[in-house]
């Protein structure tokens, strides 16, 4: 680590408030030249307001930006872009049907003399760019052909070529499989070695030790401290994010564990996955794991209807059901949180407490009517128990913050008293403290006698949660880790394939 | 973390909640001020009667865009029933049997709306495109382009009568208010008519059965359109198959000037009535000062514009 490089970018005693809020409270940090420099908090610490003050999306109440020594004092987006600092949001949004050079270029593609796109010089340059960056794929391709992970790569040689100075990276690998993260984490540090700095923010907490050079703390919109890598420990830097000592990031488990009360007997769907079977007994927390890809998510969206499949029996406490589409799902007890949070869980424009009861109208009516108090009273209640955290639950569900969306689907969802409860990635991008609360619901439910599978890409949660887990690879079950097996090594020989014992 | 919308959201949901009253409110204000017989008590109950078949055609396309549909084709169909009605009535002299042949034409047309989208896929817009087609040339199949005048009183009645001082087919229209409210506030089928139109995959994951619910609507949009198509005839006193014509897009305007949401999702029917009141008022002002009629159509395809321009900031301030 260079110890003596200059400072790229500083910022002094920022704030910014809101109407009723203080989103940041003189934040100060400064980033070093070719280095890594992760920003840590919970959801709603302010991150992401700092990250449209530095990219120019907002400005500043208070405080400057420096960037290599001098003030800045344009504020917009296209200014900063222009000096070198570039954003690659969580969420990309590439143009899927145009080719990767078209999205490199995009909206500044070589213009000839009379203003026409001078194509052959735009694939030319591009291309230039993918190979210098040790990267194989034609520029011609589609967006639509990638993985979300090159797509990430592709905007961070978008970002080079408009000689970028800091990359500002939001959650990169929040939706990337392990193996695409060892991949970006070795551009990225490629980069560094480039002089190319980085603002880092994710929500797994390892990564800070494995690519961060320096690491932030902001809480409630104030930076706690900064710390280089390596002389602070991951549970300080929690201790630290979350205001309090958190003991264990992951309940205890004591299961009590009863009899099979869902078994899925040789599911198939063509092409997709093939002799699926498995049991899930009473008060067990069961981990199916594997690559992303590997059908996990295919395997749960038919058990609970959404999919159809072509053989295969499901069998619900010894009784064999019949699951043609969600409300047989649902009538048998059977629940599927799905792993898109916003595209599948909630509908975003409407309240909290009309998500909530979503899956529920039948119970709240009595003939044709629905009877609105109790709706009230029954989702204001499961709002409550869960701590979402809003100033009412008539509250449009799209002003939460991704933690507490969370909570409103799940809260939909337990209004149901599930037999079996199946949840996709259930804290993908969610905070440390939301995590944990999760994890508790997940303890409860099967403490109360209820089947819980949490599907995860994330090993440290299938082990720190799970009695037992499935591994998938290729659609098929590969194999199944139990007790003091239940090791990262163990997971991963049959995630990848080979382990067919 | 949304922190940054909260100014705009306020703004936005003033306006989703209020500003279209306030707008009603300063139109009517102007509109008394430049011309003393707006205010009159003669008039304002002729504006009223007059946007009975608007809000009722209205009714019904306020569950298809809260759903995320649209129909297209009540302009005909409202022909159609109505002209079918005023037939039926000519020659067997039956009113009841009147009103059953008008409804149930609708009513077929919303059941055809609704197996097209529901069973076949097919877009809601093709859906209705194709349905209202058809109706037009049922209509002139069946009638030949004729007129039926000489209508009975009674059936006149539905569309010129008055109990007490209320014009009788201002009654139908609140109860059909009543009823539309009810549905969209009240109901299971509401609810999911609701969560359809803000996002139908999440609808569908949370066991909502949504082509029960998509046909469901299409077809109280066909029952609304030949309720309005009978009440149409009936102020006319005569069946005519050119009526109504172009009617759909008024009953859609006033729909989302009321700030439903041209992509679903949001909206609700008070609103709606006082979007259909502000196109009244506006066609009543532009009579009275004797606008020609092109003119009234420029001014509504403005106000289309400046609707949907606004639901586009209040979605956009919405979502993150």
């Amino acid at each position: 680590m260079k110890q003596e490089a200059k400072m790229v970018l500083e910022l002094k005693n920022i704030s910014k408030s809101f109407p009723g809020v203080k989103a940041l409270d003189h934040v100060s940090f400064s980033v070093r030249e070719g280095t890594v420099h992760v920003l840590a908090g919970e959801n709603g610490a302010g991150k992401s307001t700092l990250i449209k003050i530095i990219n120019g999306l907002y400005v500043a109440d208070e405080g400057d930006l420096f960037l290599n020594g001098k003030k800045i004092t344009v504020h917009n987006p296209r200014y900063m872009n222009s000096i070198g600092v570039a954003t690659i949001h969580q969420e990309l949004s590439p143009v899927l049907d145009l080719t990767i050079a078209e999205n490199i270029f995009l909206g500044r593609a070589p213009l000839s003399k009379i203003g026409t796109v001078q194509w052959k010089k735009m694939y030319a340059q591009a291309q230039k760019l993918i190979d210098d960056f040790g990267f194989h794929y034609d520029a011609k391709r589609t967006m639509r052909s990638l993985t979300v992970s090159d797509m990430q790569i592709i905007e961070i040689i978008k970002a080079i070529s408009v000689n970028a100075k800091v990359i500002i990276m939001d959650e990169p690998t929040s939706s990337i499989t392990e193996s695409e993260v060892e991949v970006l984490h070795d551009k990225i540090r490629m980069l560094k070695r480039q002089g190319i700095s980085f603002i880092y923010i994710s929500h797994k907490l390892d990564e800070i030790g494995q690519i961060g050079d320096e690491v932030t703390i902001l809480r409630d919109g104030r930076t706690i401290s900064s710390h280089r890598v390596g002389e602070i420990t991951t549970d300080q830097i929690i201790a630290k994010m979350v205001g309090r000592e958190m003991s264990n990031v992951y309940p205890p488990k004591h299961p009590k564990i009863g009899d099979t009360i869902l078994e899925v007997k040789n599911l198939t769907r063509e092409g997709v996955f093939k002799d699926v079977s498995f049991r899930l007994r009473a008060g067990e927390i069961l981990g199916m794991s594997g690559l992303v890809g590997a059908g996990r998510t295919e395997v749960a969206r038919a058990i609970f209807g959404l999919d159809h499949f072509q053989s295969g029996e499901i069998y619900l406490k010894g009784q064999k059901v019949t699951v043609k589409n969600v409300p047989d799902a649902l009538k048998a007890g059977i629940i599927y949180l799905s792993e898109d949070r916003k595209g599948e869980g909630l509908v975003l424009c409407r309240s909290i407490g009309e998500n909530i009861a979503l899956a529920n109208l039948k119970h709240f009516s009595r003939g044709f009517i629905l009877n609105r108090r109790l709706e009230d009273k029954e989702t204001s209640e499961m709002a409550k128990k869960l701590t979402v955290k809003a100033p009412s639950i008539k509250t449009s569900a799209g002003s939460l913050s991704g933690g507490n969306q969370q909570k409103v689907v799940i809260a939909k969802w337990l209004l149901q008293n599930p037999t079996v409860f199946i949840m996709d990635e259930p804290t993908r991008g969610i905070d440390v403290g939301a995590k944990y609360e999760i994890y508790k619901i997940m303890c409860d439910l099967a403490e109360q006698g209820a089947g819980v599978i949490m599907i995860s890409s994330e090993l440290p949660e299938i082990i720190g949660v799970c009695d037992r887990t499935l591994v998938m690879a290729e659609g098929r079950v590969t194999g199944e880790v139990e007790g003091d097996d239940l090791t990262q090594e163990r997971i991963m020989s049959f995630a990848i394939g080979g382990g067919q014992s | 973390m949304g922190n940054g919308k909260k100014g705009n959201i306020s703004i936005a949901e003033f306006y989703s909640k209020f500003g279209i009253v306030l707008i009603f409110v300063i139109l009517f204000v102007v509109m008394s001020i430049i011309n003393h017989n707006f205010i009159s008590g003669v008039n304002l109950r002729n504006v009223v009667r007059q946007v009975v078949v608007i809000t009722i055609l209205a009714c019904g396309e306020q569950l298809m865009l809260i759903s995320g549909m649209v129909d297209l084709s009540p302009g005909r169909v409202l022909a159609f029933a109505g002209t079918l009605s005023a037939y039926c009535m000519l020659k067997t002299g039956n009113l009841f049997l009147a009103l059953i042949v008008g409804l149930a034409c609708g009513l077929l047309f919303g059941v055809i709306n609704g197996a097209l989208i529901t069973a076949f896929d097919i877009p809601p817009f093709i859906a209705t495109l194709a349905s209202m087609q058809m109706a037009d040339g049922a209509i002139m199949a069946f009638t030949g382009g004729q007129n039926y005048s000489n209508l009975p009183a009674s059936f006149n009645f539905l569309g010129q009568g008055y109990i007490g001082f209320i014009p009788f087919p201002v009654i139908i229209m609140i109860i059909v208010l009543i009823i539309t409210y009810i549905i969209l506030a009240w109901t299971p089928i509401g609810r999911a008519l609701y969560a359809i139109g803000g996002n139908q995959a999440a609808a569908l994951a949370s066991g909502i059965r949504v082509k029960k619910a998509k046909f469901f609507a299409c077809a109280f949009g066909g029952v609304c359109t030949g309720l309005a198509g009978i009440l149409l005839m009936a102020r006319m006193s005569s069946g005519q198959p050119a009526a109504g014509e172009g009617m759909e897009m008024d009953a859609i305007t006033a729909v989302i000037v009321g700030g439903t949401s041209m992509s679903g999702g949001v909206g609700n029917i008070l609103n709606t009535i006082v979007g259909s009141l502000i196109i009244g008022i506006i066609k009543n002002f532009m009579n009275l000062q004797n606008i020609n009629s092109s003119f009234q159509d420029i001014v509504l395809g403005i106000l289309i514009c400046v609707a949907v321009i606004i639901d586009v900031q209040v979605r956009k301030a919405n979502t993150k």
